[in-house]
Order: structure tokens, then sequence, then C-alpha cells
């Protein structure tokens, strides 16, 4: 079906329709943006296919991926693994130890010490080693690329300061993916704070694998957006999706497309504008509801819009809880502005800036009707705080969504920025 | 198959069961931050290298620690207890340390929210607490809904 898909996308281009069934992509309607049937690359050396489906947990408005790793030089020690999530607010390549049979090698300190990390997510974190692979996605590779296997029978001794921190996410079960792509904006998931202190928890030597403890470590070791390790198209990403039908849909088919204006089939368009984020933390400002929200990001990483509306009727159900249900489907316009390092930061004075449409159904209703769908376009939920608007994966779909990383040049500027 | 399709939270049921279960027996309270008497921000500092800032207001004191991360958490107090708690910043604070007993709360929840490790949301009659960002920024805050001082807003506790 995933084959007989990408050939339908070729088509879409010219009109034509969809996969067949409700695993359709279906052109036109929907929110604002660019208007229908936003272009979707083909195969090619650089592009990569992007699926939402099940997954292995069944969650929804979830973005995969498949990679292949190898022992770093080695063309036999290799392994193709599917069901990885991309999320653009993480960095660094991490694969369920679950779900690794390729053999690689750890990474280790001055000492000999094994390196492992405690990576830190916003409710939960995951625990183990880390390893060295070279990485290829599509035909592009990140050669020798510090990559952590989470979930390692070998240390199994998760530190009480990382566990500290959060719920432990350690099983394919648990993760809800085979492992994540972190491709944030930013090169490594912590970065020079990481490299001249051990206070941040992230980074552990272990004398054995029952001793761990914290260590500085320095950037080239510490994970790795993979995409900044490719020897071409290694300056940003555009995530390219079809829009979905308003009712959801059972999967979808799209493109992870590697480099901006480094090949013919990745030029940023004459329309689109350039949305700074600030460095390091991604953020910019969304005006929504007449509120500036100015800790608000786009993040493929999370399953729908999130923001605050007391207005908007909360789900009370299990199934549903902690998303919207209205009574009605509810449409919302939106403002997204770049970052200002200005008096201005904050609002959107004399910032470049898009406007979006988006729209919030029924949790309940949208989850009961097909029990097989999980791309939801109309998603969305309370966010825990009143700074932040989270343009989470549904705000993707019939979008091309160009991302420029830190310290890359693109024709258009240099990263960070988002761009659609 | 099973759908898993949890939004933010599963609630009180899941959160009493693993409560129950002992996730997080060994958190004592005497060194917990939510909920024990003021007295213990000063343990908090100590525990996580960090420095204190207390600013009286009208109705509580807020005390801000800054970590050796640059991560800031700041604790709401009255007279008799810390009600409230919020942090923001590169890295995550040891929620362990500051819930206390409360961590088990926050364990369940996020345990219950498959595919959303990326917020929290916990919103019980007694209890809220609440976590987003990502990596590189995270920021989450936790407050015992029946201790706010009277004329205190929720919205001010962050």
């Amino acid at each position: 079906m995933k084959t007989k898909c990408m050939l339908l996308l070729a088509a879409l281009v010219l009109g034509l329709a969809s996969c067949g069934g409700k695993s359709t992509l279906s052109s036109g309607g929907g929110g604002g943006g660019g208007g229908s049937g936003n272009p979707i690359a083909s195969a090619a050396a650089n592009v990569a296919t992007a699926v939402v489906n099940a997954g292995p947990s069944g969650d929804v408005n979830t973005l995969f991926t498949s990679v292949t790793v190898c022992a770093p030089g080695s063309t036999t020690n290799c392994q193709t693994i599917d069901n990885i999530e991309i999320d653009t607010g993480s960095s660094g390549l991490r694969i369920l130890a679950s779900a690794l049979t390729a053999n690689l090698p750890i990474q280790v300190d001055s000492s000999g010490d094994s390196l492992a990390e405690c990576t830190q997510f916003v409710s939960s974190y995951s625990w183990g080693p880390i390893a060295l692979a070279d990485v290829t996605i599509a035909s592009e590779t990140a050669a020798s690329l510090p990559v952590q296997v989470i979930g390692d029978s070998s240390f199994v001794s998760v530190p009480a300061a990382c566990a500290g921190t959060g719920s432990e996410e350690d099983t394919v079960a648990a993760f809800g993916a085979n492992g994540v792509l972190g491709v944030a904006t930013e090169a490594q998931d912590c970065g020079s704070d990481c490299a001249e202190s051990s206070a941040y928890g992230f980074y552990y030597a272990c004398p054995s694998a029952s001793n761990c403890v914290p260590v500085a470590l320095g950037t080239a070791s510490q994970l790795q957006n993979p995409v900044t390790f490719f020897a071409t198209d290694n300056n940003g990403i555009i995530i390219e999706l079809p829009s979905v039908a308003a009712t959801g849909a059972e999967s979808v088919t799209g493109a992870l497309v590697f480099g901006i204006d480094t090949e013919t089939n990745n030029a940023s368009s004459g329309t689109a504008t350039v949305l700074p984020v600030q460095t390091g933390t991604g953020y910019l400002t969304v005006s929504l509801n007449n509120t500036f929200y100015d800790q608000s990001f786009l993040d493929t990483g999370s399953n729908g819009y999130y923001f605050t509306d007391n207005s908007l009727t909360q789900c009370t159900d299990a199934e549903g809880s902690g998303f919207y249900c209205p009574a009605s489907t509810t449409s919302f316009s939106a403002i997204v502005c770049g970052y200002q390092d200005n008096s201005n930061s904050g609002n959107c004075t004399g910032a470049p800036q898009e406007s979006i449409s988006f729209s919030i159904a029924n949790a309940d209703t949208l989850f009961s009707a097909d029990a097989a769908d999980t791309a939801f376009p109309t998603l969305g939920g309370t966010y825990p705080t009143a700074s932040s608007v989270d343009l989470g994966l549904p705000f993707f779909y019939g979008r091309n969504v160009y991302e420029a990383f830190e310290n890359k040049s693109t024709s258009k500027g240099s990263g960070p920025y988002y761009a659609f | 198959m099973l759908s898993i399709r949890a939004g933010l939270n599963h609630g009180l049921a899941t959160a009493l069961a693993l409560g129950a279960a002992g996730v997080l027996l060994r958190a004592t309270p005497a060194e917990a931050a939510l909920g024990a008497p003021s007295a213990s921000i000063a343990n908090d500092g100590a525990t996580l290298s960090a420095s204190i800032k207390a600013t009286p207001h009208d109705a509580y004191t807020v005390h801000e620690l800054t970590l050796p991360s640059g991560t800031l958490v700041r604790e709401y107090s009255t007279a008799g207890k810390v009600f409230a708690l919020a942090w923001n910043g590169p890295a995550k604070p040891n929620l362990s340390q500051l819930l206390g007993n409360y961590f088990a709360d926050f364990v369940a929840t996020a345990k219950a929210t498959p595919g959303g490790r990326n917020h929290l949301n916990l919103s019980r009659s007694d209890l809220v607490i609440q976590a987003g960002g990502h990596m590189r920024a995270f920021f989450g805050r936790a407050f015992l809904v029946g201790s706010i001082p009277s004329g205190v807003s929720s919205d001010e506790l962050r």
C-alpha cells in the first residue's frame, strides 16, 4: 500500500486523486495556507517517505519514517528500522534497544568509560548508552553519528537524578515508536551548555553499567541532528504532507526532504516568508484570540494543536482526555510571527509573519467515527501554560514546511527559521 | 489492535492505581516541596544546589531557586506550606524532589498519555500538574487547589 500511495503522490500534483479507501490524500478543502494540492516531492536521493499511521502503539497524528543503521564503516552489520518518529522538537537519532539487531559500538570517553544519556522529554525520560553508527535516510548518510540506544539491557540501572525527571519510556510500547529522528533547528540536543557543565543531567559516564555519573560532554560527542551530518543537503529539511479530510484518514503519505535550495526539488519558493525562531528554544510568537503567545513553536512530535481557550469545551472521557470536544467545529485565525530580539519581542510589530487558519473539532466524534483512523487535521487540546501555542502535526497537513537549521545558510537567509 | 488515543491525561483512576502500587514510596514528605512545610524549601535548595531568592507578596511568598543548569524553580508558600511550584528552563529539575509524593501522580499521568510525552496535564479537584515545551525549553507547574490562598488566581502561579 505504501508503494501504491507513493506512485499516486506524483499523480496528486496533476490533480488526480487518492490511494483508495479512507487511506487517502484529499487535495483541497481544509484550513488556510496556500490553497489546494501542495506539491509533494517524488522519490529522490534526498527524499524519505514520511507516513502517518498507527505505528506500534496505535497513537494518532504521529509521523514516521525509516532509517538504516550500520556499524561505522561496515556494509554488512546493518539494519533498516521502520516506525521511527520524525520529531522537530528534539535533536538526535534514538533507537529502542528491542528494535535494534545491528551491533553498534558504544561510545567511550578518554578514560574508556561508556557514555550514556538521560534524554529529557516534557513528561518522560529515556535512558541508555550512546553508540556510533553510519545512518542512512533515503540516500543520504551521516557517518559515525552518535546515536542513543534506549533501554539497553546492559544499562538497566537508571541514575536516581534521571529517574526523578519523569516517567520512564524505555520500551517500544511506552515510547510509541521504534525510535525517534530528532530534526530540530538546533544541531545538538544540549549543545555548549552540556559541554561546559554536567548540571543539565543529560550526559553520563559509566565506569560500570550500573554506576553512571553526570559528566560534561563536548558537542561533537553529543546527540546530533543527523541531517547536519550529511555530506550534502544538510542545511535544513522540508516536511511535505498532503491535506487530510476533516473527518480523518487511516494513513497519510508525504515526504521528508533534505536540504533547502540545494537541489531542484527543494527550492524555497517565491512566496514562503522566512520566520526566524529563537536560537536554542526554537520559539516564535503566535497571535491568537487577541493574545500574543511568545513561547510558541512548531512540533511534529505533538499530536494536535495545543493552546489555551477556556471557551472550548474539554472532553470528559478517558480517550479524549486533554483534547477539546466543542459542540460544533470551531474555526480560528492566527498569525505566526518570527522571533525578534528587540523591544518588540513578544508582539508582532515589525516581524515577518504569516496568517494561518485552523479548526478544532470534537475529539470524541473524530475518534468514534472510524476506529482505524490515525490522522486528524482538526485535533486540538488544552495547553499547560498561558504563554505557548504548540503547532503540532495537524498544522503540517496540507503544507510544505521549510525548517532551516542554526548556523546554516539558504538562499533566503540563515537558520534557525521556519517558512511555509 | 488496541487503539490508544489518550490526550493529556487519563485522570484519577490510573493515578490512584499506580500510586497504590507504590511507585515512589521512597520519596519522603520531609524532603519534598509541594505540600510540605515552608521550611522544606531550604532543603530543596541544598539538594538541587540552587541559590534561593525570596520575594514576599500580599498573600504568599515566592522563593525563586536558580539551579546550576539555569533552570528557574519558583515555590509559592504561605506560613503553613508550599502550595504551588513552577519550573522553566533548558533542563527539567528533579521533579521527584520537588513534587514529593505527588511525583507518583506526575508519572501515572505521563504513562496514561501514550503519544503525549510532549505534554502533561493532570487536572483533579485537589491537584493540578501541567508541563510543556520541548527539548532545551521545558516548563511546568503544580499546585494544590484547596491550599491556594483566598483571592489568589491560579494564573499567578507560573
